[in-house]
């Protein structure tokens, strides 16, 4: 391992922490200036803004992930409860007003993270189990309101969904991106400028030394799988602005997609370090490895997943690399 | 004499079969250090615990200026200025050591934290510690001693009156040591008491101005440290007599038998080295934290791959490839940290006793019970195991007699070389002469020992040759005559072994 040794402290004031975050914005440059060079059409700015409209939606889960993951937590029903909204919307619009409806998916969505996360600190079961039988919980809901794809004719949905914002000749986003940078500026002011952040990168980092220094731990906790359940609410209701449909095959395998965002973005799947920014970079790879695919052409898309497999293996070397070489100390 | 700005009176305590504090008093005045002394298991824990609230009191009473206090918890004593660092450092290693300070009650704006103002204030809290680190980085950037010094900074923040200091120092090596010591008399200076337990004697004398004795729950007395010298002292702790620990005191004459271990260039994570350790030869290795003691252990005990160099076990070259292999040739290793690399909890006496045998044998061929409950007995005579019941949970075992259980499970194999790393570090003076006392017997025995302590008076004491470590190189190798002191150790190893 010696001879891999990372450099302690990178240029400026940078902590070596941010390493795996310049990896990926690095990796991102990289793959967007290859397919610019490889394909016609490919590098524009809307190209980009593509990325982050067809995946607005997984970027506010994988927010809400990073919050659980930080903590050294994993919340594996992310992708039943997109679902779960979808359809609880799609089956209610037709006869509720959309205001009433997304306020009451959000609070579906926070109440059963709460659920999960206050059995998981008060019973002390892992979350993987937890979040598990959540994640069975919301899928089979799904098919007790209805077995078939339901659409959404909701006049604010559609509105919603059909709406372009330009921002310059050639280049437009829907209102879902604004709602996703939000939630993304939202969370990154909580978690680097709140106690509640700071709480949750202690918890992370030693819960039992959490516990000793008078930390809330209990409340933290609880509040990180809140927020996952929100953030999925709300990440589902973006996907019902985007597919215009309830389905309770919406979604399925979302939760490792978030996953994935946020590893490669950086964090730490044990808890404690790793930075939002990473993640948003991370759901911005996953997304430029589709596109790179559908201009391909003739490659299958399960290519994505195995060019996701492999990233996430280096992502992971590259973490535990950080790891060993970082324990050296001066005295 | 000044007000005593605690004070407890009569403490009780009663635990299930065990009366673990009996009518014990005790006072601390402010701007002292006051030393709490007793063997494991005297009730020093049991006291401490009973002042932060951790465990209620039976009876008694607890007066913290005055106020008759009762805590229900280490945060309500906290709040009220009483404030605990323990041995192991109970902070964030990934957050900075500014947050570590702070953290729970950052300076705030309408909610938002003031990264500015609340670095400047830590800054200038470390600086009242004499530290002058850069609080922005993360915590596990620093040494132990730097961690701990960022507890006691985070201890004293809320108002400090009383500073609890438990074990600070088993883990740090001298340097790091005088470095608290700087610390813990800036804080006398500035009124706080500070309640403070090790097993060092020599820290003991150093820094404490008064000590509290306890031995078996009670009270032995209170005293000035300058006015009672360590014989009595140890007396006083242990209540017997010290003719076993002086007895030790004679240099053991140097072997002159047989060629066991003989190591040729090792190198690993260590620089390359030459050892021979020859049968019923005590080898102690000298060195500060992290010199590469445990690296050699780890060697020859197969638990690292040696890159370069020949081993040679008993006349034959080997090559150590796992910890099995080296348990087959005879080596057995006691790890310096008993409870993640030794003891498993959970298990009984007789459990982990049996352990080690039970693996050379395999899965397939289980110890018959008789045997078993024969080897228990006899270990647990032989090295006087307390309580003797084999069928207790090791982890209701007190520090000291942990180890013993270690060490038997090592001994029942019969090895030819045993290797000691830090044995004695964390146990009670009585357990740590009990000890010393078996090494002796074993190598009287023929068995081979690679010694290895912290402790310099107690390597010279058993050794009869010291190999001296230094930056992960091994830099001296002496006999243990008249000439070899612990100045001379000491010497050796701030030179590097250079004449």
């Amino acid at each position: 391992m010696k001879t891999l040794a990372l450099p302690r402290q990178l240029p400026g004031r940078l902590p070596r922490n941010y390493l795996p975050v310049l990896v990926t914005g690095a990796l991102f440059i990289a793959m967007f200036t290859a397919g610019g060079i490889r394909y016609e059409g490919f590098a524009t700015g809307q190209i980009i803004l593509n990325v982050f409209i067809d995946n607005a939606f997984l970027l506010v889960v994988a927010v809400g992930m990073t919050f659980v993951i930080l903590t050294g937590g994993i919340d594996l029903s992310v992708g039943s409860v997109v679902a779960l909204t979808t359809m609880i919307a799609a089956s209610l619009l037709p006869s509720t007003p959309s205001f009433l409806v997304i306020l009451l998916v959000l609070a579906i969505g926070g109440v059963l993270g709460a659920a999960m996360g206050a059995i998981i600190h008060y019973f002390e079961i892992q979350p993987f189990i937890v979040t598990l039988a959540g994640m069975f919980l919301a899928r089979g809901l799904c098919y007790t309101i209805g077995t078939d794809s339901i659409p959404i004719n909701d006049p604010t949905f559609t509105a919603i969904a059909q709406t372009r914002i330009d921002l310059a000749p050639e280049l437009w986003i829907s209102p879902t991106v604004l709602i996703a940078l939000a939630v993304v500026l939202v969370a990154t002011y909580t978690l680097h400028y709140t106690r509640l952040g700071r709480n949750v990168y202690a918890v992370g980092g030693n819960e039992q030394s959490a516990l000793l220094m008078g930390l809330p731990v209990a409340r933290t906790k609880i509040a990180v799988y809140t927020i996952s359940g929100l953030c999925s609410a709300l990440g589902g209701l973006l996907l019902s602005f985007y597919m215009l449909s309830g389905y309770g095959l919406h979604a399925v395998g979302m939760e490792l997609d978030a996953i994935a965002a946020v590893v490669i973005g950086g964090t730490l799947l044990t808890g404690g370090s790793g930075y939002l920014l990473g993640t948003v970079l991370g759901v911005l790879v996953l997304g430029l490895i589709q596109t790179v695919i559908s201009f391909e052409g003739t490659l299958s898309s399960w290519w994505t997943k195995i060019v996701i497999g492999l990233l996430l293996l280096v992502f992971i070397l590259l973490q535990r690399l950080i790891v060993t070489t970082g324990v050296s100390r001066e005295r | 004499m000044a007000e005593a700005i605690l004070r407890m009176t009569g403490i009780g305590k009663e635990f299930p079969g065990v009366r673990a504090l009996d009518g014990v008093d005790f006072r601390l005045l402010p701007g002292e250090v006051h030393a709490l002394m007793g063997e494991n298991g005297a009730g020093k824990s049991t006291l401490i615990k009973v002042l932060t609230g951790v465990y209620s009191i039976d009876s008694g009473e607890i007066e913290l200026a005055g106020d008759r206090v009762a805590f229900t918890g280490p945060l309500e004593a906290q709040k009220a200025g009483i404030s605990t660092v323990y041995q192991e450092v109970n902070l964030c290693p990934n957050l900075s050591v500014a947050e570590n300070v702070f953290i729970g009650r950052e300076p705030r704006r309408f909610g938002r934290i003031r990264w500015r103002e609340m670095r400047r204030r830590a800054a200038e809290l470390l600086t009242r510690l004499d530290l002058a680190i850069d609080v922005a980085k993360p915590l596990s950037h620093y040494s132990l001693a730097i961690q701990q010094m960022v507890a006691i900074a985070r201890a004293i923040d809320v108002d400090a009156r009383v500073l609890i200091l438990d074990e600070p120092t088993s883990s740090l090596d001298a340097g790091e040591v005088a470095q608290l010591f700087r610390v813990m008399r800036r804080l006398k200076e500035q009124g706080i008491a500070i309640l403070f337990v090790s097993h060092f004697l020599d820290q003991i004398y150093e820094i404490a101005d008064r000590m509290t004795i306890l031995r078996n729950g009670r009270l032995v007395g209170e005293y000035v440290t300058a006015e009672l010298p360590q014989v009595e002292l140890v007396g006083k702790m242990i209540g017997r007599e010290l003719a076993e620990l002086e007895r030790l005191d004679e240099r053991p004459p140097a072997r002159t038998s047989d060629t066991l271990v003989e190591a040729t260039e090792l190198g690993g994570r260590v620089a390359p080295f030459s050892l021979t350790i020859r049968e019923g030869e005590v080898v102690g290795l000298a060195g500060l934290l992290g010199s590469g003691r445990t690296e050699i252990a780890r060697l020859l005990f197969g638990a690292d791959h040696a890159a370069t160099g020949t081993l040679r076990i008993g006349g034959d070259q080997v090559t150590l490839r796992t910890p099995r292999g080296a348990m087959a040739r005879g080596v057995a290793f006691c790890s310096e940290n008993r409870r993640e690399e030794g003891l498993i909890p959970e298990l009984t006496v007789r459990e982990n006793l049996i352990l080690a045998l039970q693996a050379r044998r395999g899965w397939s061929r289980p110890v018959p019970r008789k045997k078993q409950d024969e080897l228990v007995a006899k270990y647990i005579k032989a090295l006087n195991i307390r309580p003797d019941n084999p069928e207790m949970l090791i982890r209701n075992l007190s520090g000291g007699n942990q180890q013993k259980v270690l060490l038997a499970r090592w001994l029942i194999l019969e090895p030819r070389l045993l290797i000691l790393d830090e044995p004695t570090r964390g146990i009670d003076v009585g357990a740590k002469a009990e000890i010393q006392k078996l090494v002796v017997e074993l190598s009287d025995g023929g068995m081979a020992v690679l010694f290895i302590s912290a402790e310099l008076d107690e390597v010279l004491r058993l050794s009869h040759k010291v190999a001296v470590l230094r930056d992960r190189r091994l830099v001296a190798e002496l006999p243990n005559d008249d000439t070899l002191t612990t100045d001379v150790l000491m010497e050796t190893i701030a030179s590097g072994g250079a004449k």
